[in-house]
């Protein structure tokens, strides 16, 4: 579909447990007689497979736990990957550590979710930004620090000379523009956007989001982007990923997703949005509960809730599959015709 | 949002410590007598009418005289003498002094070992954390007076009496500072918990900081509220260490008496009536931790973060 010179990040049957049972000791039980050991992990993510291309902002939706922070906080090396490989531009990241990290750290930022709490509330504004350009590039001068962070705070839209203010003294919205200044002041190629917007008031959202828009045509910026509000996607994704209990379902351009959506869990999630002209919604219903990470269903992961599941769905893992359309999607309903 | 940039004493002006300081009375009072009393001790050279320390200046023949106002005074010595005839207010001035630098001193080193190794503990955890915090119940298991009892008798037989009274105010700093430690040590490690959760934490890592950046740039200066709450009450709690210590004859030598120690000196001769030489220094000793206490419990007031998170 697309040369492989243009994937920026190549994320590779990623996987992440995270351990329940504890210690040693803490695993062994004793129940009739004998001894067990228990062991328990919750499956956050199970085999994701996803390829950023250059320029683009790829979105990843998907409903509360399933994996989709985890796959940003995972790319970003925050987490190390139970399994799985990711690349940037073509090297190996994931196991690199101490110095061998550090120039893909100044190509790749994050924002984060919450910015009451990512802000360090020690630290002026002017310290926050400044730290991480001195840390990047010790060769630069005062001067150009000052004119850089300067340069990053006019970008974002607040005023350099409140650089001696906290993080406290600022609204919720100004505290996100800070927090977009601080990845943009190393120059970042690559920003994971996890869910950067959700904890905003819905005045300010889409103030943030154009200024997201605007940075990625100026600096020519690759997203990364994680939420759960399908509006946003519709407006701001190049491509969608659709994510269920830990495993990429469906993929494809925003447009052709929103249009013709393959993959019967999306079908459900995209029926779910509210319409204005919804006088009598066709919600579609599904059955059931999504079902607990730590014991995952055998075969597809969605067929407990599927109306189309058969014997096979039970059995076998389907995988991400390119049909005509140009959406790539996990089912076997899809792939057989049957759907 | 239209105010200039401010200085850092304006801030300090603005700010809640300094509104509820204002308002509290007990604080301000406490404040000042601290205040005063540190500034007596740091000047008691210059206060003193006599110099403890100058065997010269000591008369074996005023020794035992009361204070000003009762039969037998002597003007030249407002507060009295002791039994080797020093005066008293000067070695309560020089007494001060000893047991507010030991117990600063402890607290110093107390919080230099309990922030490393709570921020060690907190940030690092896993195997790091089991062992430091295991390390810190055992030594509380033990009583702090135990440790230092043991370790001033051991010191003190080592090294002999003369010895030991020249380094023994360094080895009090020594023994009270590193049998607490873990009290600050805890309390470090539980902010860094807290602390070490939140996404400004992430955003650091995320930048590329190393861990020991990120300890002590980005988590420590957020931990300081807590630290300085109990560093407040461990300096009266080494103050009494100290006194208790030196009570016990472990502690300052009467060649260059504490509080404690005058305290001792004087019990021998408390039957004898001269009473003068233990309460005095007493009283000292008993407003000067309490003044203490009572600015550290106003500290915990203030700094709550329930009540307020600055």
């Amino acid at each position: 579909m697309t040369s492989p010179s243009s994937t920026l990040v190549d994320i590779r049957g990623l996987e992440k447990k995270f351990d329940l049972s504890g210690g040693l000791l803490e695993q062994i039980s004793f129940k009739g007689g004998r001894f067990h050991r228990k062991q328990e992990a919750v499956h956050a993510i199970n085999g994701v497979d996803l390829q950023v291309q250059k320029g683009e902002a790829l979105c990843v939706v998907g409903e509360s736990g399933c994996g989709k922070s985890t796959v940003a906080r995972t790319v970003m090396g925050l987490l190390s990957p139970s399994a799985g490989e990711i690349h940037y531009d073509g090297q190996r990241i994931d196991h690199l550590d101490g110095k061998e990290v550090l120039p893909y750290r100044r190509k790749m930022q994050m924002i984060f979710q919450n910015p009451y709490a990512s802000l360090n509330p020690r630290m002026t504004i002017q310290q926050t930004l400044e730290e991480p350009i001195r840390f990047h590039q010790p060769d630069a001068t005062e001067s150009q620090i000052r004119d850089k962070v300067q340069d990053v705070m006019e970008s974002v839209g607040i005023d350099p000379d409140w650089g001696s203010r906290f993080g406290h003294e600022f609204s919720g919205g100004q505290r996100q523009r800070i927090a977009i200044a601080r990845a943009l002041a190393v120059d970042p190629e690559f920003i994971v956007a996890d869910e950067p917007i959700s904890a905003l008031d819905v005045s300010i959202q889409a103030q943030v989001l154009n200024l997201m828009m605007e940075a990625q045509e100026s600096r020519n910026l690759t997203y990364l982007f994680i939420t759960h509000d399908l509006a946003v996607v519709e407006h701001f994704g190049t491509r969608v990923a659709v994510m269920y209990l830990g495993r990429v379902c469906e993929l494809a351009d925003t447009r052709t997703l929103f249009s013709t959506p393959r993959h019967p869990y999306t079908q459900a999630l995209l029926s779910a949005i509210p319409k204005l002209e919804d006088d009598r919604p066709n919600h579609i219903r599904l059955q059931g509960e999504v079902p607990t990470p730590v014991e995952l269903p055998s075969g597809c992961v969605f067929h407990g809730r599927c109306p189309y599941a058969d014997d096979r769905c039970r059995q076998q893992i389907p995988q991400l599959i390119a049909t005509d359309g140009g959406a790539q999607v996990a089912c076997h309903a899809v792939e057989e015709g049957r759907l | 949002m239209t105010t200039a940039t401010l200085s850092r004493w304006d801030r300090f002006r603005e700010s809640f410590l300094w509104y509820s300081f204002k308002r509290d009375k007990v604080a301000i009072a406490s404040f000042i007598v601290l205040v005063s009393m540190v500034l007596a001790a740091i000047f008691a050279p210059l206060l003193a009418p006599a110099d403890p320390y100058d065997l010269a200046q000591i008369n074996i023949m005023n020794s035992e005289l009361p204070p000003v106002g009762l039969d037998g005074s002597d003007p030249a010595f407002p507060l009295g003498t002791d039994a080797q005839g020093r005066d008293l207010l000067s070695t309560i001035l020089y007494g001060t002094r000893v047991s507010l630098l030991i117990g600063f001193g402890a607290v110093v080193l107390q919080a230099a070992l309990g922030i490393l190794f709570g921020l060690l503990a907190g940030y690092l955890g896993g195997r790091v954390d089991s062992i430091l915090m295991r390390i810190a119940d055992v030594q509380l298991s033990f009583s702090t007076l135990m440790v230092a009892i043991i370790v001033g008798a051991v010191f003190k037989a080592s090294f002999g009496n003369l010895m030991f009274g020249e380094i023994a105010i360094y080895m009090l700093i020594f023994i009270i500072g590193v049998s607490e430690w873990p009290q600050i040590a805890r309390t470090v490690r539980a902010s860094v918990l807290a602390e070490k959760k939140k996404e400004y934490v992430d955003a650091a890592k995320v930048m590329g900081f190393r861990t020991r950046r990120i300890m002590f740039r980005h988590i420590l200066p957020n931990t300081l509220s807590p630290i300085f709450v109990i560093a407040t009450v461990q300096i009266a709690n080494a103050i009494i260490s100290e006194a208790a210590l030196s009570f016990l004859g472990l502690g300052m030598p009467e060649t260059q008496p504490s509080l404690g120690s005058l305290i001792k000196s004087g019990f021998d001769y408390i039957q004898s009536g001269s009473w003068w030489i233990t309460l005095i220094p007493g009283l000292v000793l008993v407003v000067l931790v309490l003044v203490i206490n009572l600015l550290g419990d106003w500290l915990r007031d203030v700094m709550n973060p329930r009540l307020y998170k600055g």
